[in-house]
């Protein structure tokens, strides 16, 4: 026999406080590393934060109209803004790469494994490998040598590092687009595909108007990834590559938090600047938020 | 070119199927070779000149040993720091990924299976997290370490890893969670189960291949790091294998065969974990896009 129902306490523990309690390690690991770190930052910013037994003292906007006086932060941004070139780069290659193993061709999945294998390999391993096929005398320029071209010193002038660091992540980035490209394509029902294929449309006409159309979400959804990671997340090729050399020719925003931070020591400033980056990402942030609801919703 | 030499084969070989298209195929073909030896090239410079003397490499840098040795992997690891630092690595990888993938599986539960208000302001709250900046953290969180004295520990690192992934593994683990076929849960209620032993005993069996997922897509991120490494480890015998690297390269840059295989032990692991793994780790990765 079932048993009667719970009584009403039963159900208030189970309905109210039990996920609570599920979620209070998951709440306590995000106020100690995302909150409360939050918060301090914006503190900081407001700062000249002491060490030791020097306190830290309320400064207002100086550590702000400091970044915003100082030519390196512009640098620093500007170069943000070219790394997010690599954005439609990396969205053209991959929407051509993932139709073209999409169609299945012999051997797609191999190809699948090697077009993905450079975003397995970490970001110093390859840097100091380009580092040396990027050499004045190095691989690169070998090649273009026979071909009588001769090379610039990729990594070495001031005015060709920083695209060459953008040749760079695309390298690595391009297998993670192909990925999520070809997995949106292959969750779309397969009738589709098929009818323009007996209709007798041509690999352009059905790129433009069944694979684009079924694309349009991931497309959304890279481009944003890709442009918070071209904003946000390359500290890690410039450290490798670079150290933002030379003649800090490819400085960019959280290189340069990095050095007010951790190498110049003023924290305040690093925090200023930190505060400035958020404020251009939280813009992204809310459209990936957006995205992530709407596709929810769609029941993709 | 490409398109003419379709038409031509397009009137000539009109009755038979497939072999219409060859010219197309082809293309399709060279186009991904192409692809394929691009992303090749520095994983092929780094390998074959690790199998090289450094004689050899001055003399021949960029083709095929003429008799390989594996002398630069032994020489790479006598120095002793390499394998400390894979060890460094190996422990708070795994730490990491135990700890982050614990505490998601629990807070998944409710916020994939249970009607809960609160749940869905909390996951976006989640979402934005996930693509939060590093660096913006790094800074107060590195003046937070050191004001409870526990710069350069690896607890310190582990914990700063657990909290960062966790976002994205409940995230991850709630859309896996949400496809559990609520007839096992339903008839496990009937049982007289409670919610923690619906999870453990029918919710993470079923969920294997998720767990799977997330862990090494964590895993993978964990091993790659590099800004709270360099920020969080300062002390040489702590590094992880990535800082590592960089140090091993400056410091042996001119023998080249020496420094490639140094980067071939610290590309080994992944790599391998991806071959053996791969549609956990292609699931784990495209998930965002496919699936919410």
């Amino acid at each position: 026999m079932p048993r009667i129902p719970h009584p009403a306490h039963r159900d208030f523990m189970r309905l109210r406080i039990q996920p609570w309690l599920f979620c209070a390690p998951l709440l306590v690991g995000v106020a100690l590393v995302f909150l409360w770190p939050l918060v301090s930052l914006f503190r900081y910013s407001f700062q000249r934060v002491g060490s030791g037994y020097i306190a830290s003292e309320f400064v207002g906007f100086d550590n702000f109209r400091f970044i915003y006086k100082d030519p390196l932060f512009w640098k620093a941004i500007a170069n943000n803004g070219t790394l997010l070139l690599c954005v439609p780069i990396l969205i053209a290659l991959s929407t051509i790469l993932a139709t073209l193993l999409f169609d299945r061709v012999r051997g797609w999945r191999a190809y699948r494994t090697f077009v993905f294998l450079p975003y397995i390999v970490s970001i110093p391993v390859v840097g100091i490998v380009f580092g040396y096929l990027f050499q004045k005398n190095g691989l690169v320029n070998s090649a273009l040598g026979s071909i009588g071209i001769t090379g610039p010193d990729w990594l070495g002038s001031s005015s060709w590092a920083i695209w060459t660091i953008m040749a760079v992540i695309v390298w690595k980035e391009l297998g993670f687009g192909v990925m999520v490209f070809l997995a949106r394509l292959i969750s779309v029902p397969e009738d589709l595909f098929e009818a323009a294929r007996i209709d007798g449309a041509g690999w352009w006409s059905r790129l433009r108007h069944v694979v684009l159309p079924q694309l349009a979400p991931a497309i959304l959804f890279y481009a944003i990834v890709e442009t918070i990671t071209m904003l946000s997340w390359v500290f890690a090729y410039i450290y490798v590559m670079t150290a933002g050399g030379p003649g800090n020719s490819t400085v960019v925003s959280e290189y340069y938090i990095y050095q007010q931070t951790f190498q110049n020591t003023v924290i305040g400033i690093g925090a200023a600047a930190a505060v400035t980056l958020l404020a251009f990402v939280s813009v992204l942030i809310l459209a990936r938020i957006w995205l992530t609801r709407r596709v929810e919703a769609l029941g993709v | 070119m490409a398109s003419r030499a379709g038409a031509i084969s397009d009137g000539a070989l009109r009755v038979a199927g497939p072999p219409r298209y060859w010219p197309g195929r082809l293309l399709k073909h060279l186009v991904l070779l192409a692809v394929v030896a691009a992303a090749l090239v520095p994983l092929y410079f780094m390998v074959v000149n690790a199998l090289k003397t450094d004689q050899e490499y001055l003399s021949n840098p960029y083709g095929i040993p003429r008799d390989a040795t594996l002398g630069a992997f032994g020489d790479a690891l006598r120095g002793g720091e390499l394998g400390r630092w894979l060890l460094n690595s190996f422990v708070i990888s795994a730490a990491s990924v135990i700890l982050s993938t614990a505490i998601a599986a629990l807070a998944a539960y409710p916020l994939a299976l249970m009607r809960w208000r609160p749940g869905t302001w909390l996951l976006s709250i989640l979402i934005a997290l996930m693509v939060l900046p590093p660096i913006v953290l790094v800074v107060p969180l590195f003046q937070l370490t050191a004001d409870v004295e526990q710069l350069n520990t690896y607890r310190s690192v582990i914990a700063i890893y657990t909290g960062l992934l966790l976002p994205f593994s409940t995230f991850l683990l709630v859309s896996f969670f949400r496809t559990v076929p609520r007839e096992l849960l339903e008839s496990a209620r009937i049982d007289g189960a409670g919610h923690l032993r619906r999870l453990w005993s029918i919710v993470l069996p079923v969920s294997l291949p998720a767990l799977a997922t997330v862990a090494t897509v964590q895993a993978l991120w964990v091993w790659n790091e590099v800004l709270i490494a360099v920020v969080f480890l300062q002390s040489e015998d702590l590094r992880t294998l990535m800082v590592g690297v960089t140090i091993f390269r400056s410091r042996y840059h001119l023998d080249i065969p020496l420094v490639m295989a140094g980067m071939v032990w610290a590309t080994i692991p992944m790599v391998a974990l991806y071959l053996l793994l791969q549609r956990f780790f292609i699931r784990g990765l495209t998930a965002g896009a496919v699936k919410g």
